[in-house]
Formats: structure tokens, sequence, C-alpha cells
């Protein structure tokens, strides 16, 4: 069974389509890497997708209270420790303890460290424990590894590869290679709205319908 | 929600959080305005209620873009938005929160501020009263004013411009019941106008921030 | 055949354009004749001369508020029906509504200063319209910091809403904080008490080029929004090739 179903799916940025016609579906354990030219709309999709703003056209079957979504910031607080953080998002997602997040991605040590100490590899690390403690199955991951050195990609595929294992799901979008060969990879190309006939489909906007 | 005032509440105490510049800030007011007026006790005791009220105003507006500029910045916005916790409950709790570590400490404070201006002791009941009744209409206005600026470049000017005036009925009722105590008057009558209007602001506003956020998080 | 139809921005445009001429023709006529009509009228008992500053004062005092409630009205519709056209409407309608406020209370001034011997005073009524004046100013500081234009749209409908409930409590709690500083002290001329007909025939007339004179400016104003929106979005589309 699907966990996010997607048909027909258009998003617009700023009152104009970004992509259009976009289909999917992720399957639990499935990974699928959202790839385009930046500007091409990835963030507004996974935006859109996590429920963040409404979509223009088409549909999304997903559970609201499934998604766990990530952007580059990762909400955390400088002033708080590791041990807080985690602790205030578990509060508020109501999900699993912290302490199986802290020690998968190896935080152990720095649970009592603000986070505003962290290293950017740490960050991004505390940021993935801070997905774990959700407790929700399905990731939205807007860019996860922009800025990371080659060891902080491959522990993030490892991270990503044991949320898969556990009956969980991934869309991510990214310009970059992520190190998950498995992940299924769809294009965004295609779907630009531009690309495709403009006269023949509803506006989306105002501006359109004007323009 | 508890989660999340605690947070608010231990981020603004950490270091770094400005917890306290508001009251300092207020301090600084009450300092300056016999500069400008003269040290004339009576000349203090007659403006003091709106020197009070007024100062109260500008130290709640301090700090009122911290209420969600930096939860916008660092991304918890997005997440707090994803989360189960409906909007309103997370715009009211940050809200309280801004209450607890500004308008809470300014309550306390105002009888010694209120003895620095001269303020007779008949209206101090009043001045602690309206200001507890009066500076949580002040945070959650606040609220929405930051909600409806919170994506904007520079919107802390833009904020002031949008939240003082919906501060004016709180203001009025609030400094009338301290003149009315310090005339040695009974000042109940704005009062409990005064908490209607916070009643109603704490009823209504966190619906019309939560769409402003909603909107801005688009 | 509804008014919705309007809403439509290409019908909107074709139409407005169709009746703007005869609307500035007529909101011309009006005022020139009320104006004239007015400062041709005799000098009152009391107030002299000073008293045709009236026909001014009272209708841009009465379109200040009407303009107020005309966006209260088309931000509901926007953010009701999501009609882009209203929205822009009261966007457009804003600045004129500030200016109308200015009028009112520019020319309140010098009327003020030979009636009451002050250029100000905080009189309830005077007070409700610098607050309206504010209100005016933070709806279009709002507008014109929102690059979105439907975020814009939405927030300043959002705040249109509030400030209009809290315009309204100003003026009743301004009306209470006046007579709690001193009692019968206030001095207010109340405008359509015991008029004669020779103030209020000329008085009428402007009124009425006042409210065309708005309808002209609007419709040109809106004109120019929907221009200015088309114009960001062909930009839009050139840069993205």
């Amino acid at each position: 069974m699907a966990l996010i179903s997607v048909r027909g799916l258009a998003v617009s940025r700023g009152g104009r389509r970004a992509v259009e016609g976009v289909d999917f579906d992720l399957a639990a354990g499935e990974a699928l890497i959202l790839r385009g030219p930046n500007g091409i709309g990835k963030t507004t999709l996974l935006r859109t997708v996590a429920g963040l703003q409404p979509a223009t056209e088409g549909s999304i079957q997903a559970d609201p209270d499934a998604i766990a979504y990530a952007a580059h910031a990762d909400g955390l607080k400088g002033a708080l420790s590791v041990a807080e953080n985690l602790r205030f998002w578990r509060e508020v997602f109501g999900g699993p303890a912290i302490d199986r997040a802290v020690a998968a991605m190896n935080l152990s040590d720095l649970v009592s460290r603000p986070a505003a100490m962290l290293s950017a590899g740490q960050k991004r690390r505390l940021g993935l424990a801070r997905l774990l403690v959700t407790g929700r199955p399905v990731w939205v991951l807007d860019e996860p590894t922009v800025s990371l050195d080659a060891g902080s990609v491959a522990l993030f595929a490892d991270a990503v590869r044991a949320h898969l294992a556990q009956g969980g799901a991934a869309l991510m979008a990214t310009h970059i290679e992520l190190g998950l060969p498995e992940a299924r990879v769809l294009d965004l190309g295609p779907f630009c709205a531009d690309a495709r006939r403009p006269a023949a489909r509803a506006p989306a906007s105002f501006d359109e319908a004007f323009g | 929600m508890i989660a999340l005032l605690m947070r608010d509440l231990r981020l603004a105490t950490r270091a770094g959080g400005g917890f306290g510049l508001g009251l300092s800030f207020f301090l600084i007011v009450c300092t300056l305005v016999p500069f400008g007026v003269g040290p004339q006790g009576d000349t203090l005791a007659r403006i003091a209620p709106g020197i009070l009220w007024v100062g109260a105003l500008l130290a709640c507006l301090l700090s009122l873009d911290r209420i969600f500029a930096l939860d916008w910045e660092d991304g918890s916005l997005d997440l707090l938005a994803t989360a189960p916790l409906p909007m309103e409950g997370a715009v009211a709790v940050k809200a309280a929160a801004h209450w607890i570590t500004t308008g809470l400490p300014l309550v306390l404070a105002a009888p010694v501020f209120g003895v620095l201006l001269h303020l007779p002791a008949a209206a101090q009941p009043w001045l602690v009263g309206s200001l507890l009744l009066g500076t949580p209409a002040l945070s959650m206005l606040g609220a929405f004013g930051a909600a409806l600026t919170v994506g904007l470049r520079r919107g802390g000017l833009l904020m002031s411009l949008l939240v003082l005036p919906l501060y004016i009925p709180t203001l009025i009722f609030g400094a009338e019941a301290v003149r009315r105590g310090a005339a040695g008057l009974d000042g109940t009558t704005p009062m409990v106008l005064m908490a209607g209007i916070t009643l109603a602001v704490l009823a209504a506003m966190p619906f019309a921030a939560a769409a402003a956020l909603r909107v801005n998080l688009r | 055949m509804s008014i919705w139809e309007y809403a439509n921005p290409v019908k909107f445009m074709r139409t407005s354009a169709a009746i703007l001429p005869w609307v500035a023709v007529a909101a011309a006529l009006t005022l020139a004749t009320g104006l004239v009509w007015g400062f041709l009228a005799p000098e009152d008992y009391k107030q002299g001369a000073t008293v045709k500053i009236m026909f001014l004062h009272v209708p841009a005092a009465m379109m200040a508020i009407n303009i107020w409630v005309m966006m209260l009205v088309t931000s509901l519709i926007w953010l009701i029906r999501r009609h882009h056209v209203s929205a822009l409407a009261a966007r457009a309608a804003a600045p004129v509504g500030a200016v109308m406020t200015l009028i009112a209370l520019v020319t309140g001034a010098i009327w003020g200063q030979p009636m009451w011997g002050t250029w100000w005073e905080w009189d309830p009524r005077l007070t409700s319209f610098l607050i309206l004046f504010l209100f005016y100013l933070g709806y279009m500081a709002l507008w014109s910091a929102i690059d979105n234009p439907d975020s814009a749209a939405d927030l300043t409908g959002v705040l249109c809403l509030v400030g209009s409930v809290f315009a309204l409590l100003s003026r009743y709690a301004v009306n209470f904080w006046n007579q709690g500083l001193h009692q019968g002290a206030t001095i207010s001329v109340a405008p359509g008490d015991r008029i004669s007909s020779v103030y209020s025939y000329p008085l009428y007339l402007c009124m009425l080029g006042f409210f065309l004179l708005f309808v002209a400016l609007l419709l040109v104003r809106t004109r120019t929004e929907i221009r200015r929106r088309r114009t960001a979005a062909l930009l839009a589309r050139e840069v993205r090739g």
C-alpha cells in the first residue's frame, strides 16, 4: 500500500505554476529522489506534499500525520542542549523516547552539549535524530546532504537505509548525489510548467489568466 | 503544548534570550521621564499613570519580533506547522510564553517604578491590577502583529506600526483605571472594560494570528 | 449574469474602461457645482465665512469612513471567494481613504482654529480620525512590504478585519477617555443638526461629488494595479525564458 500517492499534481510558487502533471507513489520501504535544476520547484513540491501549502491542481493522498518534514534548517535551538532539542520535538510529535535516536545517530557523547557548539556534520546527525523522534514513517527531506562532506553523506545514507528497512519511506529533493543508488529517481525536468502547452490548461492564477 | 511553553521559557532565560531586557527598558523610560519633565513630585505624580502604561506598552513591543522570527529562521515554524499541535494552540502558547517573560515581570516590578514616579499609594493596586489584566492582551495582539510580519526583512518597524494602533483601547482603559485610582476614585469601570477586551483578544486573536502564519508559511 | 463576473479581470477592464470617463466627468461637474454653490452660500451668523470649509470637510470625513468599510467588504470578498480584483480594489482604495482622512483632519484643524481657538483638540471625533489614519498607514505599509501578491492580499485582508474591530473599539474607548478627562468641556460641531437648506443642498451635492470622485479614482487605481500585476507576470515569464 502506498504511503503517499500523488496524481496530476501541480504546484505554484509566487502565483505561477512551477511543475505540473506530477504522478508518483511511495510505498513503505521505498525512497524516491526528486531531481531537477535549481528553481524548478522541488522545494515547493515537497512543502505541498508536507501540507504546508495548498496544491494548485491534482491530488495528494497521504496522511499528514505520517509525514516528517525537514528542510535545510533543522529547527534546532543553539541555546538548548542536544537532549533538550530532541526531547522537545519528541513531546510535540508524541514519538518514541530519544535514547534510541541518540544511539542510532552516534550522539551519545554529545547529549548535554549545546547545539550551537556542534559541527556541521554533528548538527546534521542531530537533525536526523529529530526525524527519528517524531516517530513518523514518511520522511520528506529537502536537500538533506547540502554542505556535508563525504563521510557525513555516507552516514546520512545509512540512516535512510535503516529507516527504510523498518518500513519507513523517504521522499527527497536534491541536485547532488545522495549515495543512495537503490532509490528511485524522478526527474522533474519534463514536468516543468513552461515546457508544456500553456494554452491548453486552465490558468493557475490571476497572473496567468492575464499574462 | 506544555513542551512548547517550557522550551520558549527556557530559551528566553538562557544566555542571549533577552529575558529582562523589557524590564531594563522600562526602568530606563522611568529614569528618563523625570529628566524630561523636571523632578517636581506633583507633575510626575500626575503623568505617572500614562508614563507607566506607555512604558509597559513599549517594553512589550521590544521583544515581540522574537515570538516567531527566530523559529521562522531556523525552520522550527515549518516543523511546528506539520506537528499534531494545532497552529492556533502553538500561537496561544507562544504568546503566553512571551507574556510570562515580559508582561509578568513588568506587573511584578510596576509598584517600584510607580514609587520612582511618585504614583500615589492609592493607585498602586490599580496599577498592578490593570497591568495584570491588560498585558496578556498586549502579548496576544503582538503575536498577531508578529505573525503578519514574520517573513519580512526589517519587519520590526512595520510591526510597530501595525501593532501599536491595536493597543489603543487597552492603553486608554488601563491608564484610565490607574488615573482614577490616583485621584482616589473607583477605577472598576475601565478595569472591567479592559478585562473584556483582553478576554475577547485572547479568544479571537489566536485564530487570526494562526491564519496569518499559515499564509506566511506558504 | 451575476456581479461575480466582474471578478474576471478582462471583463473588469473592459467594463471599467467604458464607464470611467462618464464617472470622471460626472464627478468633476458635481464637485465643481457643489463647491461653487457652497462658496456662494451666505455666511453663517455665528461661524462667518469659515462655515464654508464644511463643503470639503464633511464629505471627506464621510468618505474616509465609507472607504474603510468598502475595504472591509472587498477584503472579505477576497478572503471568502478569492476574487483578485476585489483584493486589488481594496489595495487601490486605501491611499484614497488615507488622503480623505487627511483632508478631514486638516480642514478640521483649519476650521477649528477660528472656531475653538486651537488647531488641535483631543476631541473624541478628531482623535478617532487620527486613529483611523494610523490604521490606513499600517494597512498600506503592509501591502507594500510583502512581495508575493497573494500573500499580501491575504495578510492585509486579515489586518483589515482585525483593524476594523479595533478602529470601532478605539472610537468608543476614546469617547470614554475624553469624558474621563474633562466632562462636558469638549467642543463638538454636529454638522447634520439644524442645518438650513442654504447649506444642505450644496453639501449633498459635494457629498455626491466626493463619492463620484472616489469611484473614478478607485477605477483608475484598480486598473493600474491590474496592469501592474500583468506587467510583473509578463516580466517573470520573460526571465524564465
